[in-house]
């Protein structure tokens, strides 16, 4: 068997909930944020910590613009990013000139990216992240030991240790209102409509629709993000509309799933433990006593 | 294990991964008990929630979908309103500060009750007062309440019934400090002080200019409507001192300098007249431009005055502005013709009245050089684009474009709207900035039309309330004016004194008698006048500013707070605890220990040992309100509309409602008083109020109350409209405009057709006044004759089968009166309103370009710079500042000097403020909820790399900021977003400062009004918050005693005395 | 505040300014993946103790069946109180160490932890007994079964553990997953060896000594073709504690092996002296890696650097 059918047979299809051991499961439900439309406001952090009970984690004036969150982590579940840009951009790109210099202002509210394929499922040894049947990645906490081989695994930098509780906290997609028929706490909040949630595929059709409303406006810079199906990590459940590069918005440019080398490396482990073994025999073969 | 070994999922990824606890995980909004109904307590958008209660406690705190207004989304601030009202930021306790304690003791309610009410009477009795110079006053002089924005209508109701019943004048509101100058501008302009439009209605705009509104974070779910508009093709700009959030969405930012709106909305009507630009059918239809204005008129001169002004009073005489010989009465703003003609002997008001029976002389070809269009045209031609990018620092080539938007954008086919703010409002001239906007909105024929009008965005849950049914000095519900005490005044007088002969104020006398039957029952009959005289009498502006100055006086003994601090939310704070540290007992009510509770142990005064708090004998009582959940009651939002929200949850231990305190506290005081046979004291004895109670701590029932509001007639029936209301005391009405709201014995507040199961306009969600239209004006939105000016454009129009108005908004005309109707020459009251003229509060039916009367400062909107400002007046070089504002002489109140005097540039940059999405006015529903505070932790000022440069400020630095009132410190933060402008030939420096903050709390810093000053528009008494100057240096601010010497150090490197900048 | 953190402020601005200008990769040069929160002590630790173990099980049985008595012993003593450590400090790391045992809730492939957590489940009561049953004298058949057993997971143990961070989105040791088993083995080769010639009579040592020299070929040609598979990333293995740590271990490494030839074979001293060497070089080799992998995750170049080349290369 190749490495890619392995890579398939151990990271599943494009069907996640399938390859997940649910038979009959609903659509593939997820996010797509478009930055176009955000405001900034962080209704959706807040939405989601009076939701899910996050902790208020603390007073911490930066002095990054807006923004006094930092990042995702196991306390923030959605970030809101502000990026002041004065930049050679195009007209349509920027409503203000200052000093000659097109100036703007861009906004962004991040989230866990509930990938296809999903680093953090796949090296969780205790079974705690766990694939829903909406296709969605949640950390279960009654299981969840605080091993930590998340932490580096997301290649997003998503999950993140609560250090007062030990165990890992992400965004679960509101599992709990999924299952309820309700929309996540972050989407419902959203005053205009920057968090769409929905049925994947259903997003993947209007962020193309809009992807070329921007383009005809002029907003060349426009472009969507973590929606490829055939990217490093088979497409996230939550992909995003960009006005710049990703490592702008301090996303990675291309993410690949660590574990898509992971045939590779466990045969190598195999190669070097023999090899180990055959050294040692050797050594004491050819040995004389 | 084994269930990967069994199941599909060999890989234990999914299914056989699931934990016990995953498989039972259950939303706990599926397991509540019941789902209430509710409105968010923050802003005025008054989006509708639903809160999800389980065990008789709130669990969860939604939007409500269904809302047309806000289609169940949240800002960060509703979405934290479960923190907000369950958090443990919140007191449950009574507690009672003994004079000169150094700190708070626990006091049980009911004592706390009995006390408040004892001190109420003594202090009443102390500062009676009968008369002032022979004129009969019958008021209180010693009693005084701020705040009702945050409250329920019925409990602003019931507030200003009793005080007032009690004498007291001195009742204010944040509506008082945030936009009672909108009132003023857009109640002279077209009729009625308020926005004449809903945010909702933005989204048929082809044009939404966004100025003195930073929109997106003050309003965050009403923006909705803006990118609604912007994703059908409309083009929004914003005109902002500040880029922020709501710049950050628009399609085209232009920076001004703070202070010089009328100077570029003045240089956009100068295009307009000079293009000839306008909707001239409009115009002449619609509008007083063909109106002839009397030969007394003089316009703005040299000397920067119109004609009629008053060195001595610092002020006009605005007789000299009428209409030739016809007089008219302003539907608001100084309404009390007889008040600002005191001279006036009776022969004047006989010739007046005479007057008010001719109808204004027109001339429809607008040549006449004394016609309103003609004396626009003049006024305006030095508002030239030079002029702008001169005063505002707005290239030429910009203003061109925005002239061409607005032009491009109105007419038939296409509307503008306007959104403003309080950056509008808060200036010494800030009812003129309104007149401005209604002004091009008249001459562009946008208003009462879909997409166009201007849009107040107000800024609490029901401050529009609280103008409607007052906690206000100056007005009465419904913005009846409160009486002048003036010789012989009677109902007679005081009718014909305040309201125009034609149009819907004519019927002034129906709603004043409807009033004082609401207020003082089977008492007031037509032989006592119906109690008018039970009513206290005004002699000067009586504003929360003027109290302020009456505290430090010593005349106020005891202070109401309610949900409102003035401690840090109010202009120049220090005066105002300086005015509370001379009360007896002051009363404050609110969530937490806001600043305004605790100035006496821990203010800056007393961290400075200016104050010690031994000395201090204020008396200190704090009660722990109920939040909007544990309550029934209804909020007025932002576009007049009424919405009831629903009791989820009981408030524990000592919290209360404002209704449950106002009400109990009022039988206490009759309880105290039932035996006296003093005159004073009959209207308290007399006054109505048997309202049954309910739930287990006896709140007054809100609906009980709500449906007085509303009105009966003579058998108890409810009204269904204030064309109902009689004179002859058969009817009953506590706020005349809210007539309706209960038709029918039904709570029409509370209704909730899902947006999805009606029109755009929402019309059957909850009630808007008046008569729940939804958008003012709307008969302007059809032509004379009643046709739609387009079909892109149709709102209401003449049916002439049915012969009647009709449309997608209930007409805001009499439904049956046809367009060709003209009044027979002696007709009053709305008869008098031709079926073509759309403003039928206005005497004339025309929206008002020219504004003959109402507003203090001026017909036409002038450019003066703010009090406090670096640049000089190049306009009007001999008048700085407007002639007419109001300024206080206090050592703590100093004002800077003139730019072109000597120490004119020791306070050489512009403070601009504003509101954070994260945060709620003076933060006292924000910084102490964690899930807010630490989203926006620390008090901060925006500069521009050059300033940081000139000033060697370091970004995420401190700075120190000084005005001649005090010194502040902020974190720095650098930004692109602010830009230095090109005025008058040099660089100016802007800097943005948030004014959330305060020493108390979790998210603490200094206050920005500790700099800011004392000094008010004359129209409607609105501070000057919005443009100030300072000077800014690295570091931080000094600490004790030396932060006023640094003061004190600048004030004498200035120059400063009691004379600086209060010349008028 | 402090003035450092002012700087630090100060600095960020720096790059805030220069971002806003000139647009590069980063969000306030904050990281892009999160770092590990794991212990170095636990488990840089782990990486070192685990290979001591593995490598240490491996001589015993080679000892064991060429009858080396002695060498045999001590090796499995000395694999016993590796593997002590080695759990000690796994479960110490982690946020509830009670839930230890969930390790063993699912059986995942995918999950080099959890494939690790079912090898030390075979490989510690084998371990075990193969030493208790030498030093006790029990079983003896059984006890030669159980130290084949061990030897066989434990060369299991020596490479795992390269995969183990390797499969992570961490640039220093993801990049490296072809080469990091066998420099771990190695690694693991000459501690263990390395044991053995500090325990071994030098009758007995022999085969430890050539075991010790393979061992540290293979673990410095390793690195060497690690630092090149890093390019840029490369860095974090020269700068900083890493660098110093990976220096000093090459040179102990180097000097083991050099000793191994030229000293062990003569002197007990000598034999002990590069023994020790050899253990502080693949020590100091563990803990290189792990700094190496921190650093190249607190900077985001290192994450989006090697992303965009390889964007360009693929057009």
């Amino acid at each position: 068997m190749s490495d890619g059918q392995l890579v398939d047979v151990l990271l599943g299809s494009a069907d996640p909930a399938a390859s997940s051991g649910y038979e009959r499961h609903p659509p593939r439900m997820g996010f797509f944020t478009d930055t176009s439309l955000c405001i900034g406001c962080k209704a959706c952090e807040v939405a989601c910590k009076e939701w899910n009970q996050v902790p208020e984690d603390g007073l911490n004036w930066t002095g990054m613009s807006h923004d006094n969150s930092g990042g995702l982590g196991a306390d923030t579940w959605r970030h809101v990013a502000f990026i002041e840009q004065r930049a050679p951009i195009g007209a349509h790109q920027s409503n203000f000139q200052r000093e000659g210099e097109s100036f703007r202002w861009l906004m962004a509210s991040d989230v866990c990216k509930h990938c296809t394929h999903a680093a953090c499922l796949d090296v969780c040894p205790t079974g705690a992240i766990f694939r829903t049947e909406f296709g969605t990645v949640v950390v279960q906490q009654d299981v969840c030991n605080g091993c930590g081989y998340c932490v580096p695994a997301c290649p997003y930098g998503v999950l993140d240790k609560r250090e007062d509780d030990g165990r890992i906290f992400k965004c679960t997609l509101c599992y709990d209102r999924l299952s309820a028929g309700q929309e996540p706490a972050c989407a419902k909040a959203c005053p205009t409509d920057s968090i769409q949630f929905g049925e994947l595929d259903e997003l993947h059709e209007r962020a193309g629709r809009r992807i070329e409303q921007l383009h005809e406006a002029g907003v060349t810079e426009a472009r969507l993000y973590g929606e490829d199906p055939d990217d490093g990590v088979g497409g996230d459940g939550a992909f995003f509309l960009l006005l710049d590069e990703p490592e702008v918005y301090g996303l990675p440019p291309d993410p690949i799933v660590t574990t898509r080398d992971l045939p590779e490396m466990w045969r190598n482990v195999a190669i070097a433990a023999s090899g180990l073994l055959a050294g040692a025999a050797v050594a004491f073969a050819g040995s004389r006593r | 294990m084994l269930r990967q070994l069994r199941g599909p999922d060999r890989l234990g990824r999914g299914a056989a991964a699931q934990s016990r606890r995953t498989r039972e995980l259950r939303a706990r909004t599926v397991d509540a008990d019941r789902v209430v109904k509710s409105v968010c307590p923050y802003c005025a958008v008054g989006c509708a929630q639903n809160v999800y209660v389980k065990d008789g406690k709130a669990i969860q705190i939604e939007g409500n979908p269904d809302a047309p207004h806000s289609r169940g989304r949240l800002c960060p601030k509703g979405s934290a309103t479960l923190q907000l009202t369950t958090g443990d930021a919140r007191e449950r306790h009574v507690l009672y500060r003994p004079p000169h304690a150094s700190d708070w003791q626990r006091l049980d309610l009911e004592t706390a009750m009995v006390m408040v009410a004892e001190k109420f009477v003594c202090a009443r009795a102390e500062g009676w007062e009968w008369e002032r110079d022979g004129r009969r006053t019958r008021r209180c002089m010693s009693i005084a309440a701020l705040g009702g924005a945050t409250l329920d209508n019925e409990e602003n109701y019931l507030i200003k019934k009793f005080l007032t019943a009690c004498g007291v004048i001195q009742i204010e509101n944040q509506a008082r400090v945030c936009h009672s100058s909108t009132v003023v501008g857009l109640g002279t302009s077209f009729g009625r002080g308020a926005s004449s439009t809903l945010p909702g209605d933005l989204q048929n705009s082809d044009l939404i200019v966004l100025e003195g509104s930073n929109m997106a974070e003050a309003h965050p779910v009403a923006f909705q409507w803006v990118m609604e508009a912007k994703a059908r093709g409309a083009t929004v700009i914003h005109v902002d001192p500040h880029y922020s959030r709501t710049s950050a969405l628009v399609d085209m930012f232009v920076p001004l300098r703070a202070g010089s709106d009328i100077a570029f909305l003045g240089g956009v009507i100068n295009h307009v007249l000079t293009t000839e630009s306008d909707f001239r059918e409009y115009v002449l239809a619609y509008t007083n431009a063909p109106t002839i204005v009397g030969e007394e008129f003089a316009d703005v001169g040299a000397d920067g005055l119109f004609s009629g002004y008053d060195e001595d009073k610092r002020g006009y005489d605005p007789s000299s502005w009428q209409y030739e010989d016809a007089f008219v009465a302003a539907a608001a703003g100084q309404r009390d013709q007889e008040g600002n003609v005191e001279a006036l002997p009776d022969e004047g008001q006989a010739r007046d009245a005479d007057a008010a029976r001719r109808q204004p002389k027109l001339d429809m070809t607008l040549q006449h050089p004394r016609c309103v269009w003609q004396i626009l045209k003049r006024h305006y031609a030095s508002y030239t684009p030079e002029t702008v990018e001169r005063v505002c620092g707005v290239p030429q080539d910009v203003f061109a474009k925005v002239c061409e938007l607005f032009v491009a954008n109105s007419g038939r086919e296409r509307t503008t709207a306007f959104v403003h703010g309080v950056g509008w409002t808060q200036h010494t001239i800030g009812s003129q900035y309104i007149r401005a906007a209604s002004v091009l909105q008249l001459l562009l024929g946008n208003m009462g039309r879909p997409g166009g009008g201007v849009m107040a965005m107000r800024g609490h849950a029901s401050i529009q309330g609280s103008s409607d049914i007052p906690t206000l000095f100056d007005t009465l519900p419904g913005y009846i004016p409160m009486p002048h005490a003036h010789r012989h005044t009677d109902l007679d007088s005081f009718v014909r004194g305040t309201s125009a002969r034609r149009g819907y104020w004519g019927n002034m006398r129906d709603y004043a008698v409807s009033l004082l039957k609401a207020w003082w029952g089977e008492s007031a009959t037509v032989d006592n006048d119906y109690r008018f005289d039970y009513l206290p009498r005004l002699t000067a502006s009586h504003s929360t500013y003027d109290t302020v100055m009456e505290q430090i006086k010593g005349t106020v003994k005891g202070y109401f707070l309610f949900g409102e601090n003035p401690a840090v939310g109010s202009a120049n704070s220090r005066m105002q605890r300086l005015g509370m540290s001379k009360l007896d007992w002051l009363v404050v009510r609110d969530f937490s220990l806001i600043e305004s509770a605790t100035w006496w142990k821990d203010g800056p005064e007393i961290e400075s040992g200016e104050m010690r708090t031994q000395d201090i004998a204020t008396e200190v009582f704090f009660f722990p309100a109920a939040a909007h959940i544990e309550k029934d009651g209804t909020f007025t939002n932002t576009q007049r509309m009424v919405q009831f929200h629903h009791k989820a949850q009981e408030p524990v231990a000592e919290q209360r409602s404002d209704l449950w305190f106002v009400y109990h506290l009022a039988k206490r005081v009759r309880e105290l008083l039932s035996d006296s046979r003093d005159e004073r004291d009959r209207p308290v004895l007399e006054l109505t109020w048997d309202y049954p109670t309910v739930g287990e701590h006896q709140d007054p029932d809100a609906e009980a109350v709500l449906a007085e509001i509303n009105g009966r007639d003579a058998d108890g029936k409810m009204l269904s409209g204030y064309t109902e209301l009689k004179a002859d005391g058969s009817t009953s009405c506590g706020c005349w405009i809210y007539c309706g709201c209960y038709a029918d014995g039904v709570n029409q507040t509370a209704r909730r057709k899902p947006a999805s199961e009606q029109n755009w306009t929402g019309g059957e969600w909850a009630w808007a006044w008046p008569a729940n239209r939804r958008i003012l004006y709307n008969r302007a939105s059809a032509d004379p004759q009643g046709r739609p000016w387009s079909e892109r454009k149709a709102l209401v129009w003449w049916d002439a089968q049915k012969g009647e108005w009709t449309g997608h908004d209930t007409p805001d005309f009499e439904a049956d009166k046809p367009p060709d109707y003209r009044p027979p020459a002696d007709a009053r009251g709305p008869e008098a309103i031709s079926g073509d003229t759309p403003f039928i509060m206005q005497a004339d039916g025309r929206g008002w370009l020219f504004a003959p009367a109402g507003v203090a400062d001026g017909p036409l909107p002038t450019h003066y710079e703010p009090q406090d400002s670096p640049v000089a007046n190049s306009m009007y070089p001999a008048r700085q500042r407007n002639p007419a504002r109001e300024v206080y002489e206090h050592e703590n109140n100093r004002y800077h000097p003139d730019p072109d005097e000597p120490g004119g540039d020791v306070f050489p940059f512009v403070v601009t403020t504003y509101r954070l999405t994260e945060h709620f006015t003076a933060g006292g529903m924000s910084r102490w909820t964690p899930y807010l505070a630490e989203l926006q932790p620390e008090f901060f000022c925006e500069v521009s790399p050059e300033l940081a440069a000139e000033r060697g400020l370091k970004h995420a630095g401190w700075a120190t900021l000084v005005s001649a009132r005090g010194a502040i410190e902020a974190r720095v933060l650098v930004t692109d977003r602010m830009t230095p402008l090109k005025i008058e030939g040099r660089t100016i420096h802007q800097i943005g400062m948030p004014y959330h903050w305060g020493p108390n709390g979790y998210a603490k810093g200094d206050s920005m009004n500790e700099l800011s000053s004392m000094a008010l528009d004359p129209s409607s008494h609105i501070q000057e918050v919005k443009a100030l100057s300072v000077d800014i240096r690295p570091g931080r601010r000094p600490r004790g005693a030396a932060r006023q010497a640094l003061v004190r150090e600048y004030r004498q490197r200035a120059g400063i005395t009691a004379q600086t900048g209060m010349k008028p | 505040m402090s003035s450092a953190a002012d700087e630090h402020i100060g600095a960020r601005d720096g790059q805030r300014r220069r971002r806003a200008r000139e647009r590069p990769g980063s969000y306030y040069g904050r990281p892009i993946i999160n770092a590990p929160v794991w212990q170095e002590r636990d488990i840089a630790g782990y990486l070192f103790a685990g290979g001591l173990a593995a490598g240490s099980s491996v001589v015993a049985a080679g000892a064991e069946l060429t009858g080396r008595g002695h060498l045999a012993r001590s090796c499995k003593l000395c694999a016993s109180a590796a593997l002590g450590v080695s759990l000690a400090a796994l479960v110490h790391d982690l946020g509830r160490p009670e839930r230890f045992l969930n390790m063993l809730r699912v059986f995942k492939p995918t999950s080099p932890m959890n494939m690790g957590s079912w090898l030390l489940a075979a490989y510690g009561p084998l371990n075990g007994f193969a030493t208790a049953s030498d030093v006790l004298g029990l079983a003896p058949r059984g006890g030669r079964a159980a130290t084949a057993g061990a030897a066989l997971f434990g060369a299991g143990i020596s490479s795992y553990t390269a995969a183990l961070i390797a499969n992570t989105a961490v640039p220093a040791w993801h990049e490296g997953h072809r080469e990091l088993p066998f420099l771990f083995a190695g690694s693991a080769a000459a501690a263990g060896a390395g044991f053995g010639l500090l325990a071994a009579p030098l009758g007995e040592s022999e085969p430890a000594r050539r075991m010790a020299i393979a061992g540290a070929g293979v673990e410095l040609l390793c690195e060497q073709l690690l630092e090149r598979r890093l390019g840029m990333v490369a860095e974090t293995l020269h700068t900083g504690t890493a660098g110093r740590r990976m220096r000093a271990a090459r040179a102990l490494t180097g000097a083991g092996a050099l000793g191994a030839v030229t000293l062990a074979p003569r002197s007990r001293v000598g034999a002990a002296l590069s023994g020790t060497a050899l253990l502080a070089g693949s020590a100091l080799t563990r803990f290189g890696i792990f700094a190496a992998g921190m650093a190249s995750a607190q900077d985001p170049k290192y994450t989006v650097e090697p992303q965009r080349q390889r964007m360009r290369e693929l057009g």
